[in-house]
């Protein structure tokens, strides 16, 4: 086998000669190595840029550019009235790749479907406790309450049984942790007694079939002639592992990667004046928000709230943390989403206005805490900086600000406590791209304590999510969504700060690339025109 | 001799338990919970983090978690990363031969370099090319590194292209790389082209490596050499006429040497830490960085079996500094 990948190596080099911009070859410079390669039992979108996108499907897909889902190795699926089963139809003919240990000796089937979930939702599966067996995805998107059963009507048709009616399972299933792996190169591995093979080599039914990777240098994937979408357009993909963003901006200008992810921001102006890279741009699928604890006297009070949030100067932020690279927030999803909401009309910026709503509710000389995250995160580049600029907004209309942090697992995990003392600094990125996934996860009752910062639970805003969930079609939950975001916007539980802007850098040759609004680098469709 | 590397090696013992005990105890003084850091935003119920604290064995008595450890170690388990889920011996050992190869070509530079330039700076004493050479090992020793780097990046691989990046070989070669150190694998592979590219990569990184050592040991040797020339044997043997390459070269670089070895020496460490720095920027995969990222993801295995393996790698090089110094010097050997 290895002889084969010399061959196909060779072959590169002569075709291509020393270039490293060969017309067959794409190379990525990646900010980081992968925790591994099984997408399910991990969390990092690094490691699903490396996994779930080149080397695996789903049973659906996000089409690339858009948070719309589309059929992948299920060709349809039909819901039942009641909500509480899916019914998969799936793809005939899906091959799976072939490596140095397994050659697979029949297609893709319902088996393959079941055993990628019954690993992560029993715990008595022999692959539930293999490689740590820590399946967060799959936890946090409540899927062990959710599934009850899954079902295997005949070799291509898989029947999910749920415990609830909840609309946004299809998306759920074109996430990373969906991704299905081989049930019968599991049970080989597990034969041979290395199942963690699993992880360390990948076998998918994707565009790319994985052929080496060297921790921290590089990742090597073959084109997978046999697949069953559109071939990928590149022979080969190679992931150059290059932590620094300037060095990957050296090297993109250098010829030695043609696409690079996560610039420095204070280098986007001179990549988008250099004449030999492009730069690419989307809003970011995510959120920044300043989440009030509402629970706590007066931030329980909702025009003290608003008039905090009309003293924060957002253009400042925008420009000063962000540096440009970033969208003033009006509401809690980003404008990347279905059902955002247009019409809302943001707190406007006006710090006299502020001080005299605070005076009207009797709060004068307010000391408050702000939290300012240890990490740096899309949505919060820099969120000290982010804090100081607030601590100056609010100067101005006489609240007296003590910027507060913590490190990372502390500040997670105290910023959770129902009286908590001040407001949190905090984001989101989406998952699904459905606005479940904020609303419900970020604003609603079941998530005080815990990832509902604000400790908000607002029975008109909870009513309107909760109906939404069940709801069986996109049109009939929009305008409940977009209700919600109105209320949200009255009661303003958070400051909405910013959605990040994604820059992706790359050579001019580069053909047929998207950016992902979930935040994903998708290869399969890419080309080089040289 | 014999019983002065004896002496050596029972010396390891407790420091090599002081340093299994420090090294367990340094990541759990830190705060953040490594379960916590690994949920990230999206959190976790109690119940999953009761599960995951009886999976990775953190519900158990501290003393408990040492004595597994500890027994771990000497059965040679260092555990599974909880990032990756691999055994940290796997990775330190895939990771180790980048560093070495590294470190390596940087003590020679720094070696190459600096032992020649002190030498003829002493000599030279208060002339125009000690002064320089002085000035500029201090610009070296105070030059932040991740600066440097980028520097010398952007001159030589951005502005005049004489050199890669970053990296260890070009992309377009590929080959079995049964030692892991690249210059070996890349000759062995027989690919055209290969070990010169791998060479080529090595170069900005050994300088940026190897230049506090660099300027370390010029200064180092410089001021030892100065004390050795102000002998009375010096003197005596300039009386007799020996030439003066003979006097500075055989004389008085040999009992300059002590010093000098046990500033290489304690470089290893140095070494180590810039190796961090250097790693991360050349796109190095070698400990460093491993190192630097399992410390922000608390991912306890590496950080304690990663602090082990470098404190033994250091313990081995000090060793073996001690027995040069019995080579070079046989009043300490007889002691």
């Amino acid at each position: 086998m290895f002889k084969k990948r010399m061959l196909a190596s060779g072959l590169l080099i002569a075709a291509f000669g020393a270039s490293m911009a060969s017309a067959q070859s794409l190379v990525y410079c990646s900010e980081g190595s992968p925790e591994g390669f099984d997408p399910a039992l991990f969390t990092a979108g690094t490691t699903f840029d490396a996994s779930s996108h080149p080397i695996y499907n789903r049973l659906a897909e996000f089409k690339v550019g858009t948070t719309e889902v589309i059929p992948g190795l299920a060709e349809s699926w039909e819901v039942s009235d009641d909500g509480r089963t899916v019914t998969f139809n799936l793809r005939k003919g899906v091959k799976f790749h072939s490596n140095d240990s397994f050659t697979p000796s029949r297609d893709f089937n319902a088996d393959d479907v079941i055993f990628s979930f019954d690993r992560q939702k029993n715990d008595d599966h022999p692959y539930n406790k293999v490689s740590g067996g820590t399946w967060e995805y799959f936890d946090s998107m409540s899927m062990p309450d959710l599934i009850d059963s899954i079902e295997k009507v005949d070799d291509y048709t898989v029947k999910f049984n749920l415990t609830r009616p909840e609309a946004p399972i299809i998306a759920n299933m074109a996430m990373d942790f969906a991704s299905i792996v081989s049930a019968e190169y599991a049970d080989a591995m597990l034969e041979a007694g290395t199942p963690e093979m699993l992880n360390q080599a990948p076998v998918g039914t994707g565009p790319f079939s994985f052929q080496a990777y060297q921790k921290d240098a590089v990742i090597r994937y073959l084109r997978n002639d046999d697949y069953w979408g559109d071939p990928a357009k590149v022979e080969s993909l190679i992931f150059a592992i290059t932590p620094d963003a300037s060095v990957r901006y050296q090297k993109v200008q250098a010829g030695e990667c043609h696409v690079m992810a996560y610039p420095n921001p204070a280098d986007i102006q001179a990549m988008q004046d250099a004449s030999d890279v492009v730069v690419m741009e989307q809003e970011g699928l995510n959120v920044g928000y300043l989440a009030y604890n509402t629970t706590v006297a007066p931030y329980d009070n909702a025009n003290v709230r608003r008039a905090l949030n009309m003293a924060i100067d957002k253009q400042a932020i925008i420009d000063v943390v962000f540096q440009g690279s970033g969208q003033i927030a009006k509401n809690p999803i980003p404008p990347t989403m279905w059902s955002y909401d247009e019409s809302t009309v943001d707190d406007e910026y006006n710090p006299e206005q502020a001080k005299e709503l605070l005076a009207a509710e009797g709060v004068e000389g307010l000391d408050m805490k702000i939290w300012a995250m240890p990490v740096q995160r899309p949505y919060n580049p820099n969120a000290r900086r982010m804090a100081e600029l607030m601590q100056a907004d609010f100067a101005k209309i006489g609240v007296n600000v003590e910027i507060v942090s913590y490190e990372w697992g502390e500040y997670l995990s105290r910023s959770k406590e129902l009286d908590r003392d001040g407001a949190v600094l905090l984001g989101w990125t989406g998952d699904n791209g459905d606005p479940d996934n904020f609303l419900a996860v970020l604003l609603g009752c079941d998530g005080r304590e815990a990832s509902n910062r604000a400790q908000w639970c607002h029975q008109p805003f909870e009513d309107l999510i909760q109906q939404a969930k069940v709801l069986p079609t996109q049109e009939e939950r929009q305008p409940l969504y977009e209700e919600a975001q109105k209320i949200f916007k009255e009661q303003a539980p958070w400051a909405t700060i910013a959605h990040s802007v994604v820059y992706m850098p790359m050579r001019p040759e580069v053909e047929g690339y998207v950016v992902h609004p979930l935040g994903g680098h998708i290869f399969n469709q890419v080309g080089l025109s040289q | 001799m014999l019983n002065y590397v004896l002496s050596r090696l029972l010396t390891f013992v407790p420091t090599f338990i002081g340093v299994t005990l420090i090294s367990f105890a340094f990541i759990r003084v830190l705060p953040g919970d490594p379960i916590i850091v690994m949920a990230g935003e999206r959190g976790l119920t109690q119940e999953r983090y009761a599960e995951l604290e009886q999976q990775f064995g953190f519900d158990r008595p501290i003393v408990v978690q040492f004595w597994e450890y500890l027994t771990g170690v000497l059965h040679g388990d260092l555990g599974n990363s909880f990032v990756t889920k691999k055994p940290v011996w796997d990775e330190f050992f895939a990771l180790f031969p980048a560093t070495l190869e590294l470190s390596i070509c940087a003590m020679i530079f720094a070696v190459a370099l600096g032992l020649p330039a002190g030498v003829i700076a002493a000599v030279n004493r208060g002339k125009l090319y000690d002064r320089t050479l002085m000035s500029t090992a201090l610009v070296g020793y105070s030059m932040p590194i991740f600066w440097w780097a980028l520097l010398l990046i952007i001159v030589f691989s951005g502005n005049l292209q004489w050199t890669p990046v970053s990296g260890r070989i070009d992309l377009i070669y590929y080959f079995p790389d049964p030692t892991g150190f690249m210059l070996i694998d890349s000759l062995a592979s027989g690919q055209k082209g290969a070990f010169a590219s791998a060479v080529r990569h090595l170069i900005l990184p050994t300088i940026v490596l190897g230049t506090i050592p660099l300027a370390v040991i010029a200064r180092q040797t410089r001021s030892a050499m100065l004390e050795v020339l102000g002998e009375d044997y010096i003197r005596t043997a300039r009386a007799k006429g020996l030439s003066p390459g003979r006097i500075n070269g055989i004389h008085a670089l040999r009992n300059a040497l002590i010093p000098v070895i046990t500033v290489i020496g304690l470089s290893v460490g140095t070494l180590l830490a810039g190796a961090i720095l250097t790693e991360t920027i050349f796109s190095w995969p070698g400990i460093g960085k491993w190192m630097v990222d399992s410390i922000f993801r608390r991912d306890y295995p590496v950080v304690q079996g990663g602090l082990l393996l470098i404190a033994v790698m250091v313990m081995v090089v000090n060793l073996t500094v001690d027995m040069l110094y019995g080579v070079i010097n046989p009043k300490i050997r007889k002691r």
